[in-house]
This record gives C-alpha cells, structure tokens and sequence, in this order.
C-alpha cells in the first residue's frame, strides 16, 4: 500500500526536523531553569542538539551533565525542589534507571517534564523501538503522552509544562515519541514563534521553598497513618491532569491552530471495526484505514495519546456501536495482559464488544500496512484466536 | 573558628536540629549535625541520604530540622545536591534569588557513601558543585540492623558478616573512602571525629569557605551497632583516634595535615577494639592471629600517613600565607545575619 505524505498545513515556519530536534526546539523555546541529563540511544539527538542551543547563547540553560541517569533524575529531582523548573531526557535503560526516582518526583509533586525516545529494555540489549520503556513507568505517577510524529512530539512538550504545572495536577509529565521512527526521522514540522511558546508556557511560579528561606522538611519519612493519604492525593491530581489536557488543548489550539485529544478517534463514526493503538504506528494505521475505507471496509481506529491519566470515558463513548476491536500493544506483560490492552478491556468492561490483544513491532520489529489490514480482516472472527496474538513473529 | 561559646551560642540563639528526634539514646549523628550546622553562620540547605538521621528525624508530620531540608533516596544525596546547587545557580544568574550565599550541607551515612552513593558522589565531586559532604560514619548499615558495609571494620561482626564457627566476621578491610574522594582532586577534604569537635568544626569552616565541593568523614559512634553503653559513645571515638585507628587529617590541594597527634602513639589498637561488642569474638578465644593482622595495618596505614603529611609540610609552611589570605579572603563575605533562621515549630 502506498503512504501519502503527512498531512501538516503547511506554514511559514515549517522546518525540516527530525522528532529529536523539533523537541529539543521546543525545550530551546520553553528555556527551562535547569535540564539533567545523560545520553542513551535513540535519546541523545535531543540533548545534543539542545546542548549546542546552549553554547550557542539561544537559551542559557543551566545543563547539569550528570554521571548516571539516576543522577540525571535525582538532580532534576533537586533543582526542582529548589525553585527551577527542570526538564530531562532519557529512553530505555536510561528511563529504567531513573524509575526509583520518578516515583519519587511524583510523590513530591514535582512538574519535571521528561523528553523520553522509546526503546526496547533489555535484554537483549536492542537499541531500537517499542514502548515498554514507558510501561515500565506506568505505575509510576508520571502523565504519559505518546505521540505520533515529529509535529505532535514538538507540541506536546510545549504543552507539557503546564499541564506538569497546573496546580490541580503539579507532576511530572513524560512525552515520548518513538525511537528512530520520529526521533532520528526528519519531516516538516511547523515551530511557534519563540515568544508565542514562551507566552503560552508562562513564567514559572512554583512555591517551593528550599531556597527561599523558609524552615521546610520535604522528602520525610511516612508511615502507615499517613502514607495512604499521600497516594490519595496523587489519585485526584492525575485526575484532574485529564480534565487538564483537555483545556490545554483547547488553549494550545487557540495559538497553533493544532488540537490534541486525550484518544482521538479517526473515521469510527460508523465503523463495525476499530484499531486502538500508539505512537508512530498510528499514523500508518490512518493509512490502512482510509485504504479499507474506499473499499467499503466500516473501519477506523483510536489513537490513544495520553496514556496516564487514561481516557476510559472518552474511549468507551467513541467505541459505542463498535463490533470488534483489536488492541495492538507495542510492549509485553509478562504471564499477564499487555498494558494498552488491560487498560482498554478495564475501560469497555460491560460493552457488548469483541476484544483481541495483539502485538506487534517489538525491539524495533516493522510494522506493515498489509498486517494492520489483517488485522482488521481477522477481527471479522475473532473466534478462537490465541490471546495474545504477535504480529509479524516468525516460526 | 567558632570557639565552643560561638558554637554553644549558635545553639541556644536558634537551634537548627531540635530535641524530638527518635535517634538512639547516645547515637554520634546529632553531635555531628549540631557540631557541623552551628559552625556555619550563613544560611544553610540540608540534602540528607536515608539512613538512620533521615529516618529517626522526619517522621511525617514531624520535623527535627528548623532548615530547609531534602530527602530523595538512599543513593543520591550527591545528585540531590547537585540539581539544589544549579538550581541556586540558574535562579541567580535569572534574577529570582538575590546572590546571597547559602551553603548546601549533604549528610549521608557510610552506607549511602562508601557504598550505594559513592557514584553519585563521585560525579558530583567531578563537576565541581558547591557543597559540604558530610559522611557519618558509624561503620555499617545502622537503619536496617546492623550489616556490613565498606566502611565496616576488618574483623567485625554485623549481622551480614557474622562471626561464627567458621568466621571471625568482616573478612574484608574497610575501604579508604577519603583517599578515594581526594583523587578527585577536590580542594578539601578531611577526617573528622565527634570526639574531637573544635578539630571538626574548624574543618567545616574551612571547607565552607571555598566555591567548591569539600568532604569531611565524620567518625559517628552507633553504640548499638558497636555494642556499646551509650555514655561511652566519645570515649570510643576518641580512642579510635588515639590508637591511630581512625586518624584526624585534612587534604589541602592534595597536600596531607594531621590535625591531631595521639597522645601515645604506641597505644596498642586492642584498647579500642576490646570492649566493642562487634569485636568482642576476637577475646573470647583471643585469635592472636587477627589481632596481630589488625595492629599491622593500623601501623602500616598510621606510618603511611605521617609520612605523607611530613614530606607536605613544607608545602604547607609554603603556602600558610597564601591559604590564609585566600580563606580569610572568602570568610569576610558578609556573612548573612543569623536572623533569617526562621524557628518554626515542626
Ligand atoms: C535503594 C535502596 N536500597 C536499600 C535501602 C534500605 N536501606 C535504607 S537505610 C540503609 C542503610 C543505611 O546505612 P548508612 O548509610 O550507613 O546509614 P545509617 O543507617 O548507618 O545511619 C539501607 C540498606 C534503601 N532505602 N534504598
Ligand atoms: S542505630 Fe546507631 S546510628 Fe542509628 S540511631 Fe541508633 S545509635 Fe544512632
Ligand atoms: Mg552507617
């Protein structure tokens, strides 16, 4: 099946960016306080080519090149403690090396927003993509967003600061984008003027007291008379990021003309069939999907871009009439259920709906049109299929 | 230096580690926190590792610190300290905190430095960050019961490195954690001791005086840990200091000073060791063997270090003028009133 180009109205200020750099543009943009960081493919592009912004003079970041990414997290972790608003990157074994700490910055609360390029975790060491890096992180306490391609990788972390900052939210926010696919990949990609993003983004004004003076303890030691109350909190404010996201998107619509959903549906209005899936390959998908369509084929898919808070309302409503659907996983739960399918059977539980686990593209393995359209041809039966079913695995 | 008045008047005028805390009954840390607070007059933010200090001061909703404190983990206080100091950095340089010193204070125990942290210390000393590290050695894993780690004592029992039929403990010698960080070529580091508290508080002025990191290794008496009475706490650091066992010296640009001479340098280590509990197996039996072994390397190690510090004393009769002006430089900043220590109850 041929692909068709992207389709991005085209602007004054389109550029020709790999996902890597239309991020670190928008991180040059947002000029945070402090960024730490530490390289790991397919990641480093985006620190690199924020470094040299930096030595450059366009932004005057500090950069704290730290020896560990446990160290990248726990400095972030610091910085923002004290005042700054901090950013950091990571993929893979970086992301699982700093995961104690993550779950830590989102007990505190912090809005450290993390670029991250999806990679494969070892082992085998593999350096390519799929996003059980970011299901590693699920349980974490971070705001998950995916994203498809360059564009949506360079407005989401626009975004991302103050969705991390709003006060009913106050955590971190990671926005991944697939490795290699979109972050070694160049495409058009249109940049807000750098005052538009600075103005959308706001100056940063978080209270924390560290440095200001003040007799404060943060980072004690809870027991069981409080600690559940803590988590409590986390609950609500990844509540509210939902609710969030949604104005955000309105706002950032207002300024780029671009509009993000928490799952965006495509051509589901009356498809019997649909495909739930995300990052890059979701934009293959829309291919496959517009290709059964001129054939006659009732099918659409849902794209799912804010993993954490997940939008189970928005996704069951958008499913309603819908036959069959099939989730494609791009990570493993081992003796378990793959993630975006467990979350999307918890969501539709109580539809009349046929639900089919599938995954695919794992450690950096191709995904085809031709077997997204099987895909959508097995879910005229999917009687009998073994759960889950891997696509693409040979013997 | 602060005399002991200053350092009493600093105290009393606005304690920045109160009473409350559920630290044991004669446990070392709280005499180097106090110790290592009062001798620095400016403003001070305190970076803590878990262990026991962490644990045994900030059960939530109660606070023994009247300063600003962070704890992220066990592992990281370095990197911790890393991100408040750049953070300080890049707010200054912004203009949303006025340029006024504070000192960053980390506290970590041996655990969360020789052993679990040492990599995070080790690139925060690379990159030059502005801080104290204060290691409380109190030679194991305290926290969690009494195990062994790489400052744990060659011979001693812990938990993980128990003496039995078959062993007389720690089979290992403990890890040099001050030469370690002095290859890291950092202006200043040192040995201190709860015993010895104007020798440690002068190390602290010191070390805070320079735009760059320093490292003081405190030795903390855990009087449960070595099995001790807990009034016999500063009596067994100051004997681990006049058997030569734990040597008080500061690293000055790489040069070597002992700041305190045994007052019988022939006292056997045995005076130390005999009343420890952890060293108590070594006597039941009297295994000549180890003890022998340990007196050999508290002389190899004691004889290597006065040897350093005599072929560097001409370095130091050299440059006293020099470092004098440099420090002397720096301490007539204005020092910050001691008013902006708010007294909050926890
Ligand atoms: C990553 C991690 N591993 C293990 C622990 C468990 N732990 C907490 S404190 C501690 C020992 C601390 O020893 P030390 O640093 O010497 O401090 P002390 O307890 O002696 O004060 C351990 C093993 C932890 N909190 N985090
Ligand atoms: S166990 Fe030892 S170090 Fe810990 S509080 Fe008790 S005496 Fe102090
Ligand atoms: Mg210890």
């Amino acid at each position: 099946m041929p692909l068709k180009a992207p389709k991005i109205a085209p602007s004054a200020r389109m550029r020709l960016l790999t996902g890597a750099e239309a991020a670190a543009h928008a991180m040059r943009q947002i000029n945070p306080d402090v960024v730490s960081v530490y390289p790991i493919t397919p990641q480093t592009p985006i620190i690199q080519t924020f470094a040299k912004f930096v030595a450059d003079g366009e932004t005057d970041t500090e950069i704290i090149n730290v020896e560990s990414e446990h160290s990248a997290m726990s400095a972030a972790v610091g910085a923002a403690q004290a005042g700054a608003r901090t950013m950091t990157a990571t993929a893979s074994q970086g992301l699982a090396l700093m995961i104690e700490i993550v779950y830590i910055a989102a007990s505190m609360r912090l809005p450290i927003v993390m670029a991250v390029g999806n990679r494969a975790l070892s082992g085998p060491i593999n350096i390519h993509c799929d996003h059980a890096d970011s299901m590693l992180a699920r349980d974490s306490g971070m705001v998950q967003i995916l994203t498809e391609n360059a564009q949506e990788a360079y407005d989401l972390m626009v975004m991302a600061p103050r969705l991390a900052e709003h006060p009913e939210v106050m955590l971190p926010v990671l926005v991944s984008q697939d490795g290699f696919t979109i972050t070694h990949s160049a495409e058009p990609v249109s940049l807000l003027p750098d005052e538009e993003v600075r103005r959308f983004v706001g100056d940063y004004r978080i209270p924390y007291p560290l440095l200001a003076g003040e007799v404060v303890t943060q980072g004690p030691f809870a027991m069981p008379d409080y600690y559940f109350e803590i988590k409590a909190q986390q609950v609500r404010a990844m509540r509210a990021a939902a609710q969030v996201f949604d104005e955000l998107s309105e706002a950032y619509q207002a300024c780029s003309g671009r509009r993000y959903q928490a799952v965006e549906g495509y051509r589901l209005d009356d498809a019997d069939r649909a495909l739930i899936l995300m990052g890059s390959s979701a934009g293959t998908a829309k291919e496959v999907v517009d290709e059964l369509r001129a054939k006659g084929e009732k099918v659409g898919l849902a794209q799912v871009r804010l993993f954490r808070p997940f939008p189970a309302a928005a996704l069951r409503e958008m499913l309603t009439g819908v036959g069959a659907v099939a989730v494609l996983d791009r990570a493993l739960s081992f003796g378990g259920t793959a993630p975006l399918f467990a979350e999307v059977a918890a969501g539709l539980f109580g539809q009349t709906v046929s639900l089919s686990s599938q995954v695919y593209g794992l450690g950096g393995r191709e995904l085809f049109p031709e077997q997204i359209a099987a895909v959508f041809h097995d879910l005229e039966s999917t009687e009998g299929l073994e759960q889950p079913r891997f696509i693409g695995l040979r013997g | 230096m602060p005399s002991i008045k200053q350092i009493a008047r600093n105290e009393a005028a606005s304690s920045r580690f109160v009473s409350g805390h559920s630290l044991c009954r004669g446990c070392g840390i709280p005499v180097v926190v106090r110790t290592v607070l009062n001798s620095i007059e400016a403003p001070v933010v305190v970076i803590n590792a878990t262990g026991c200090l962490e644990v045994a001061t900030t059960r939530y909703p109660h606070t023994t610190w009247q300063v600003p404190w962070l704890h992220i983990a066990f592992e990281n206080a370095a990197a911790a300290a890393s991100g408040v100091e750049t953070a300080y950095k890049a707010l200054v340089k912004r203009g949303r905190l006025p340029d006024e010193p504070i000192v960053f204070v980390v506290f970590g125990g041996d655990g969360g430095t020789y052993d679990i942290g040492l990599q995070a210390l080790s690139g925060a000393l690379e990159r030059g960050h502005r801080f104290l590290y204060v290691c409380y050695d109190n030679e194991a894993y305290m926290n969690t019961g009494i195990q062994r780690s790489s400052a744990t004592p060659f011979a001693a029992n812990t938990t993980t490195s128990p003496a039995g039929k078959q062993s007389f403990g720690k089979l290992q010698k403990r890890k040099d954690l001050t030469a370690i960080v002095v290859a890291h070529h950092i202006p200043y580091a040192a040995q201190a001791s709860i015993s010895h508290w104007q020798d440690l508080s002068d190390k602290v002025v010191a070390a805070t005086r320079l735009a760059s990191p320093s490292f003081i290794n405190v030795l903390s008496t855990c009087p449960l840990g070595w099995g001790l009475e807990p009034n016999q706490t500063v009596r067994f650091a100051r004997l681990a200091t006049e058997t030569r066992y734990w040597p008080l010296y500061e690293v000055i640009e790489g040069h070597y000073r002992i700041t305190e001479q045994p007052l019988d340098p022939s006292l056997p280590i045995r005076a130390w060791l005999e009343d420890q509990v952890r060293f108590k197996h070594l006597f039941q039996h009297e295994d000549a063997e180890v003890l022998a072994r340990i007196q050999r390397e508290v002389d190899r190690d004691w004889n290597n270090l006065k040897r350093r510090s005599e072929a560097d004393a001409q370095w130091f009769a050299r440059h006293s003028e020099r470092l004098a002006k440099e420090w002397t430089g720096s301490a007539a900043r204005p020092a910050p009133a001691m008013t902006s220590r708010t007294n909050t109850n926890p």
